[in-house]
């Protein structure tokens, strides 16, 4: 078990929660939540130790794209790369459809 | 046939199989052998040196004949060379550990890959090659003509006509490779019988039928449970259908085994027919029968279906499906490997398969360190086959030059997660395969795919339409578009996949119209084996290790 966090630059806030993914094996859940900082905070609670390098790589290619404000919570159940960024996706469209 | 025996020197094959008959004629009724004299038989049959071929492809295996071939005496019988389609046995390796067989020929190795490995290691056995399928059926009748074969078929009758069923495969080819070159036939059959159903196989073609101690071995190759479908799957699944069967207007086909072509197999019902594709798509295979595709048949999409070999648990669904399904007039499906891989190569517009490895330039394999494994088919569905002169829409749609004598192309696929479980990158600078094929000096690297015959790269981050791709620099920019978080994929350029993208050479899933949201395992037509076996209204019996109640109650709950 292991927990990482990170913090990325951001420009508006979201103004909805989201929730998708189950933390199930081979999975992950993403909880985004508004934030009342100009930043967005990323905590990772992984069961999987020693992938900090590759989680950074993921986070930043997705907040190259996602740039609004927010609280957001992974609990990871040894997803890959693809199902993570798959359910960032996922919980990003969920906040913008509204 | 014996009295054609003339001592003119052009017959030694015949007089040599004239011999081998005489002197297995003690055990012999008309051309039944025994079951308990299959040993004496063989060692009575058999000449040091001998080329047999034993058959065994990755779905039914001549296990008897295997298992007897074992207990021959090395000192009589040794050296064999033997001609296997797939080594899935564990005495196909014995063999040579036993020094009976030294030299092998074959296409395929799939459980036995490490021990093979460590066979060629140690210097136990000498490979000759390791092909395809077909290449290695096309050998047996040029420099590879078996001097015994040993088969399997599921009945004869008293005349020794065969009855191969649904399961036919390769075997009608191995016996025309030996019989038509005066090789010697053994059969191996699960019953004799007054009356077959249907004749697969005459009986002036067989030698030798003996009844197995039990049924031959088959296993359930092409099943895919939907339960193990991730959401990623459903994802790329979704960027096919849009992005390349409905773009170039795909009609015939073939699907790899992976679980990537069953979530396809499975959202043509749901999400194929909410695009309005029925019909439009998808409507010839050369194709096992899949379970997997029961919901698209009787959904209405698929016209034809022509079988490498059977699936375990399918014959009663294919037999009441014949205007999809070949069937002989006895009802049962027919399977033939060498045409319908024939098919593949030359009456189908698009292979899509999945691979463990893909290079920077799109070259795949699926050997990795410490196992030999070979790739039974895949090469040849993979690959464009240049000698192709009909057009169909899907195959114009390839071209990319202006040229006066510009032809079409193949679509062949690659589907990939950029990351395989527990992390491993799949897209990579250099393939394992290279290291180990100079390791067991092999030739050549075993590449199972070439770049070059690539068309398109399916990976969760979008479409390379590596086809458009101009030279080699672009082709590997555009694979690295598409390769997330791998190192190859960190090395790609926002600037130049935006122009890749904006010159329809990459395409993300929201260039495709293509929602994430949508990609929920709610989606496929079939969530379990038992909505399969519901879809198939009874007719599809899966086998037991794939019926499990207690998951698809979980399932439910999705």
């Amino acid at each position: 078990m292991q927990t990482l966090n990170f913090e990325y630059a951001a420009q508006q806030p979201v103004t909805r929660r989201a929730h998708v993914g189950v933390v199930g094996s081979g999975d992950l859940e993403v909880l985004i939540e508004p934030s009342s900082k100009p930043t967005t905070h990323v905590r990772v609670r992984t069961s999987v130790d020693g992938y900090d390098q590759v989680w950074k790589q993921v986070l930043d290619r997705f907040f190259s794209r996602f740039q609004h404000a927010a609280q957001i919570e992974i609990n990871d159940f040894g997803a890959t790369p693809g199902t993570v960024t798959l359910r960032l996706e996922q919980a990003a469209e969920e906040v913008r459809s509204q | 046939m014996l009295n054609m025996i003339q001592n003119d020197g052009w017959s030694k094959r015949r007089a040599s199989k004239a011999a081998r008959l005489a002197r297995i004629a003690p055990w012999m009724k008309g051309s039944a052998l025994e079951t308990g004299a299959i040993v004496e038989a063989l060692q009575a049959l058999l000449e040091p040196g001998d080329a047999v071929a034993l058959e065994g492809d990755n779905q039914k295996q001549a296990d008897f004949l295997s298992r007897s071939l074992v207990e021959v005496d090395p000192a009589k019988i040794h050296d064999l060379h033997l001609l296997i389609s797939s080594v899935s046995r564990p005495e196909h390796l014995t063999l040579f550990e036993r020094g009976i067989a030294r030299k092998i020929d074959l296409a395929f190795a799939g459980p036995q890959s490490v021990r093979l490995a460590q066979f060629v290691a140690d210097g136990k056995l000498e490979i000759g090659a390791i092909h395809t399928y077909v290449e290695l059926y096309a050998r047996m009748f040029v420099d590879l003509m078996p001097d015994v074969s040993l088969v399997c078929a599921e009945q004869a009758d008293r005349q020794g006509n065969l009855y191969t069923g649904p399961n036919t495969e390769d075997t009608p080819t191995i016996v025309e490779a030996t019989a038509f070159h005066d090789g010697v036939v053994v059969v191996q059959v699960n019953e004799i019988v007054d009356e077959l159903p249907r004749v697969d196989i005459p009986a002036s073609w067989v030698d030798v039928i003996v009844p197995a101690d039990k049924p031959y071995q088959v296993e359930p190759l092409f099943t895919r449970d939907p339960r193990l479908i991730t959401d990623v799957q459903i994802l790329t699944a979704m960027l096919v259908i849009r992005g390349i069967y409905e773009r170039h207007g795909v009609t015939t086909l073939n699907h790899g085994i992976g679980f990537d072509t069953a979530a396809i197999e499975l959202l043509l019902p749901t999400y194929g027919e909410k695009l309005g594709l029925r019909g439009k798509i998808c409507r010839n295979w050369v194709l096992n029968p899949h379970p997997t595709l029961i919901p698209a048949i009787e959904s209405g999409w698929v016209d034809s279906v022509v079988c490498f070999g059977s699936e375990v648990g399918m014959a009663d669904y294919t037999r009441a499906r014949p205007d999809v399904f070949f069937t002989g007039h006895d009802g049962s499906l027919r399977s033939n490997r060498v045409l319908a891989q024939l098919a593949g190569q030359y009456a189908i517009d698009l292979f899509i398969g999945s691979t463990l490895q893909m290079d920077v330039e799109g070259n795949s394999s699926t050997v990795t360190e410490g196992r030999l494994s070979g790739f039974g088919g895949a090469p040849n569905m993979g690959s464009d086959a240049r000698g192709r002169r009909h057009a169909s829409a899907a195959w114009l749609d390839m071209i990319t030059n202006k040229s006066a004598t510009a032809r079409g192309r193949k679509l062949v696929v690659q589907v990939v997660e950029t990351f395989h479980k527990g992390g491993e990158q799949s897209i990579v600078e250099t393939l394992d395969a290279i290291a180990v094929g100079k390791k067991a000096q092999m030739p050549m690297a075993p590449v199972m795919i070439y770049g070059d015959d690539v068309t398109h790269l399916v990976t969760e981050e979008g479409i390379a339409y590596i086809y458009r791709a101009e030279g080699l620099e672009e082709r590997k920019a555009a694979i690295a578009a598409v390769a997330g978080a791998t190192e190859i994929g960190l090395r790609a350029d926002a600037k130049r996949t935006g122009n890749l993208r904006a010159r329809g050479i990459v395409a993300t899933p929201e260039d495709l119209g293509v929602r994430r949201t949508e990609a929920r395992r709610t989606l496929l037509a079939a969530r379990s084996i038992d909505d399969l076996v519901a879809w198939s209204d009874g007719l599809y019996q899966p086998p037991a290790k794939f019926r499990s109640w207690e998951n698809s109650h979980a399932d439910t709950q999705l």
